[in-house]
């Protein structure tokens, strides 16, 4: 079994991602560079957070088009788990694999500070063991984070359960202050309708241990690597 | 300065065609989603003295210039999948004529 | 064709006639227009310290810990343990900042991070210290004042995040004396193995000589003389000398650079910064006893028609020199190549000592390498003391309200919380910071290496104003301070020395004074300087900065569980003051803020109750004693006891009592008393603790408890009471007001 963290220009956060892999799990998991053109023997994807291709034209819109992401589009069309996170969900979203788009924070401003999340779906590899009702504390770190979708795709994913996170204050409500960014509903994390494929701005890579502040991490990175032995079997 | 010619020469050896050609591509955040840049910037002409400003919507504008004239099928499949995001992005283009 | 060298030329140059006699007798002949802008940019103050090199000579630079010297290499390297160690430093980038603070800030972080990867490490994380004018009010200075602190604030955002090296902590401060000349110091610290440490030394006659990064341009043309020179309304029209930073492309050549140290593909690497190609040159060249000849035909150029003159002066950002072993170009190929990197075989390390630079196969330039990077004139400049002010008592100061008194210092800039700034810096990528920003020292774990580091950086400009040798001393004090509170053991400095126009007497006077306390104090610490930076010319016609020798220092933090904040805990927590209640009052910012006068003896240092005052917090750090360890610095021990309150996760309040003999109420509250330690201890330790205390030779109290929802401290019969809320409120949202329409 293995899992793999994808490497494009400009990523920054594939060294935290493989960290909390290998060292926070013991799982086997390693980089593909972007020009990989497949996947042989990958049973998980990681796209973590960074500036690929420096953010320009739009954060995500060149890392798409990648040789890599090819072989992404095929397996998570055949059920395998990927995460994006941060600008992994941007990509994710460039591709098509997710609904949405991500938007320029609403302040203008590039945000970096702890925020808390409600599970809104425990159906996805990455939150199943996830225990009921907890609140996620983890950072998050953007300049684009606000997500964004038409009326028509927000009534969808809301109905289908599509959202997986939703930024919340301390007392588990969804309330402005909570919302770093200005994404509609506090949507923080979403997921495909195959459920296979999830896109978050939050941090669990940077949430692996409690001397950073929280290790909630664990349980997004520890369903995905479970989900990934157990559909290997 | 880039000029745009054609020359045709009977001599095959010394044969040159320089045919340049400029498209450019408006990308507009779409009706439907939230400009905060804009919004920032329409405060700041009121501020700067503009009073009656009503909205400012803030875009792109990406230039293209191809050594012969590009298919126009590819190009607006680049224009609306590469170029913008029709999740969030309008997008127009125009040739630009070279004197 | 090529431009002639007169009087007039030489002038303009920077260099003096004495300068000029001196080329000519290292080259034996008249240099030509190239080779005069050569020298004029590698004898500029920037990059050749000449009025400073015989100051900065008095720092202690060795110890057992200390394995690359300041002055050898790019960035200073210290042992860490177990195989590992840290390359750090700090560098300015003022003067760029001053025109455009957006691209000034952003490349200034550009430059110090090519300096730590330069040495072999992986930077992982960043500090800076600014200073600014003030940014309340309406007045033309305040508008700008916010601009700049915006601007910069936003470049060094923009160019951290994108190339993911978390910004972690370090200082900011507002004062009149920055009006149109803020200082941007920014610090970086990068990991390494002992084998790894590279060197910018061209070795190895025959081996090819790589550029890689992006296209040379006219950017920043002799931008090195440009920071030789006062600011005036003229050096707006200098907007050219100003780089565009691309945080990209430095992300790439980051990786491919520590990719090919990996391989040991690499016989020198130097990045190309102040006097870019130049520098490179000269200066591998030098280090490595050799010579290097280049084709200036070969180098990648943005622009059309640039001169030898422009090509080797060019400043153009994210640009490495990189010295392969000959038979290593295939790999190192394979790895510009697979990081979309631009390079190009340039030229190659010949043994003749000379820098030869060709155009199209003609000689442009030969100079003895050695003898530029190294022969610089050295200068000793005249000084003229100025007298060290009178103490100041607080009976010359007529009572004020002392209640008011707190809340206008918690909302002054310089001390209020930093958090409008810091949210724009993303401090978590590498997931490593233990300690974010808004505490006494930043305190990131190093995964590689299994280890805690802390950092800070400090310096009071006021104090060195009135007295640079107690101010400077005192700097490091306080940075040691901050570490030892954060349960480090101080290790290192880096040094950054901001002052004005060293031709005036006074203003060198202040730059000798500071240099001679801070030696003097980096070796009563045991913290030798591992490299650092001098920025002069920091003045207008407004007049000089104050003297801003910033400190940057590293310490290790052995166990996890040493790891102290400096907010209080729990209710029932007994509050101490390790020190004297303190009395003095001169130069504090309760002096300039509420009675408007910068002036007045500041505080003394006493070496030995400043290292036994951070000996004890560290043994009860050790012995698991200490919730919670604040020093007090600006405002005194007021602002100390409630910024314990107000900075943590929760707010708590605290009550707080001193007999009638300390003192009348705002001095207690207010002096600035060095070696002063506010700690908070559980019920079930104080016994032990007060043990500990009282077998050291310091003077200590109890002084109250942690608890409540007001800060309530009691002098004698007189009480005053502030809820935390209104603490808080005046602490937290201060600079979020000033910038909210900025």
């Amino acid at each position: 079994m293995k899992i793999a963290v994808v490497q494009f220009p400009g990523s920054n956060c594939d060294q935290d991602c493989l960290h909390a892999l290998t060292n926070g799990l013991q799982v086997n998991a390693d980089y593909v560079w972007h020009k990989e053109t497949s996947l042989n023997g990958i049973d998980g994807v990681v796209l973590p957070g960074g500036f690929s291709y420096g953010d320009y034209l739009r954060c995500g819109a060149i890392a798409r088009f990648s040789p890599i992401m090819k072989s992404i589009l095929q397996a998570a069309q055949y059920g395998m788990p990927v995460i994006g996170i941060c600008n992994g969900f941007q990509i994710l979203c460039e591709a098509g694999l997710l609904p949405g788009a991500l938007l320029r924070n609403q302040s203008l401003n590039f945000v970096c500070r702890q925020v808390s999340l409600r599970v809104e779906s425990c159906e996805t590899p990455f939150t199943w063991e996830v225990p009921a009702g907890k609140i996620l504390r983890m950072p998050v770190a953007h300049g684009e984070g606000a997500f964004f979708a038409d009326a028509e795709t927000i009534v969808r994913i809301e109905a289908n359960k599509q959202v997986v996170f939703r930024y919340v204050d301390k007392a588990a409500q969804a309330t402005e202050q909570a919302n770093p960014n200005g994404s509609i509903h506090n949507i923080a994390g979403i997921c495909n309708e195959a459920r296979n494929v999830v896109g978050m701005m939050p941090h669990p890579d940077r949430a692996w241990d409690k001397k950073l502040g929280s290790e909630d991490g664990k349980f997004l990175f520890a369903s995905m690597v479970h989900t990934v032995e157990s559909l290997v079997r | 300065m880039r000029e745009g010619n054609f020359r045709l020469s009977d001599d095959v050896n010394s044969l040159m065609v320089i045919a340049l050609m400029k498209v450019r591509v408006v990308v507009m955040p779409k009706q439907s989603v939230l400009d905060p840049q804009g919004v920032a910037v329409r405060n700041a002409v009121e501020d700067a003295g503009l009073e009656t400003i009503k909205s400012v919507r803030v875009g792109k504008i990406l230039e293209l210039e191809f050594s012969t004239p590009p298919d126009e099928a590819k190009l607006k499949q680049i224009c609306g999948d590469l170029l913008s995001n029709p999740v969030i992005e309008d997008y127009t283009k125009e040739s630009i004529a070279e004197a | 064709m090529a431009a002639e060298v007169t009087a007039e030329v030489i002038e303009d140059h920077g260099l003096t006639p004495e300068e000029y006699g001196r080329i000519r007798t290292i080259l034996g002949r008249e240099p030509n227009f190239t080779e005069l802008g050569i020298f004029s940019v590698m004898w500029s103050e920037h990059c050749s310290y000449k009025n400073t090199r015989l100051e900065l000579k008095k720092f202690p630079t060795t110890g057992s810990k200390v394995l690359v010297k300041a002055g050898e290499e790019n960035a200073g390297v210290i042992d860490i343990g177990d195989g590992w160690a840290v390359a750090f430093k700090m560098e300015s980038h003022n003067h760029p900042s001053a025109v455009e603070p957006f691209q000034g800030a952003a490349t200034g972080v550009g430059g110090i991070i090519r300096d730590i990867f330069t040495m072999g490490a992986r930077p992982v994380f960043s500090l800076n210290s600014l200073r600014f004018g003030p940014i309340h009010g309406e007045t033309p200075a305040a508008r700008n004042n916010r601009s700049l602190f915006a601007g910069v604030v936003s470049g060094i955002s923009h160019y951290s995040n994108c190339i993911g090296i978390p910004t972690i902590g370090g200082e900011i401060y507002f004062d009149e004396s920055y009006n149109g000349n803020p200082l941007v110091n920014v610090f970086c610290l990068g990991v390494l193995r002992h084998e790894q440490i590279a060197r910018g030394a061209a070795k190895g006659v025959g081996n090819p000589v790589f550029y890689v990064g992006s296209e040379t341009g006219r950017d920043g043309l002799a931008g090195a003389s440009f920071a030789s020179r006062d600011l005036t309304k003229k050096s707006k029209k200098d907007r050219p000398a100003v780089q565009i930073g691309d945080p990209f492309k430095e992300k790439l050549l980051l990786e491919a650079c520590l990719e090919l140290l990996a391989l040991g593909c690499v016989a020198g690497i130097q990045d190309m910064g102040a006097a870019g190609l130049t520098c490179s040159t000269c200066e591998t060249a030098s280090r490595g006893g050799t010579g290097v000849q280049i084709e200036l035909a070969l180098v990648p150029m943005r622009e059309k028609g640039m001169t030898p003159y422009e090509i080797l002066l060019s400043e153009s950002q994210e640009r490495m020199l990189i010295i392969v072993h000959r038979g290593q170009e295939a790999k190192v190929k394979e790895i510009f190549e697979k990081w979309d990197l631009l390079y190009a075989l340039v030229g190659e390390v010949t043994d003749d000592g000379m820098m030869r630079v060709l155009h199209h196969g003609k000689i442009e330039v030969e100079i003895p390498a050695d003898k530029l990077a190294n022969d610089a004139p050295v200068y000793e400049r005249e000084v003229k003391a100025i007298p060290v002010p009178a103490k100041i008592r607080i009976d010359e100061l007529p009572p004020v309200d002392v209640r008011t008194s707190l809340l206008q210092l918690l909302a002054h800039p310089t001390i209020a919380s930093k958090n409008w700034v810091y949210h724009q810096y993303d401090h978590t990528v590498r997931a490593g910071t233990v300690v974010p920003p808004g505490s006494d020292a930043a305190v990131f774990y190093v995964r590689e290496a299994d280890k805690f580091l802390a950092a800070t950086s400090d310096c009071n400009g006021i104090y060195c104003k009135l007295d640079p040798r107690e101010g400077a001393r005192i700097a490091v004090a306080e940075a040691a301070r901050n570490l030892v509170c954060s349960g480090a053991t101080p290790i290192a400095v880096t040094d950054n020395l901001n002052f004005g126009n060293p031709y005036r007497p006074e203003n060198f006077w202040q730059l000798r004074e500071a240099v001679e306390g801070l030696a003097e104090a980096c070796r009563k610490f045991s913290t030798p300087v591992t490299g650092g930076n001098v920025s002069l010319y920091n003045q207008n016609p407004a007049g000089a900065i104050d003297p801003t020798p910033i400190v940057g220092m590293v310490g290790i933090i052995e166990k996890e569980r040493w790891i102290t904040r400096q907010s209080f805990q729990d209710c029932g927590d007994a509050i101490f003051l390790l020190g004297p209640v303190g009395h003095e009052i001169g130069a504090t910012h309760f002096l300039k803020e509420i009675y408007g006068r910068k002036e007045g003896l500041p505080p003394r240092l006493d070496f030995e109750l400043e290292l036994a005052v951070e000996s004890l917090a560290s043994q009860a750090i050790r012995k698991g004693l200490i919730k919670s360890a604040h020093d007090c610095s600006e405002g005194g021990l007021a602002v100390a006891l409630a910024e314990s309150c107000i900075s943590g996760e929760t707010l708590v309040g605290a009550t707080i009592h001193f007999p009638k003999t300390a003192g009348r109420i705002d001095l207690v509250l207010f002096n600035e008393t060095q070696s002063r330690l506010v700690i908070s201890v559980g019920a079930e330790n104080i016994a032990e603790f007060e043990q500990l205390c009282e077998a050291s030779s310091i003077i200590f109290s109890r002084i109250g408890q942690v608890g409540g929802t007001e800060l309530v401290i009691e002098v004698g019969n007189e009480t005053i009471s502030w809820s935390v809320d209104e603490l808080y409120d005046s602490w937290y949202c201060s600079i979020q007001r000033a910038m909210a329409n900025h």
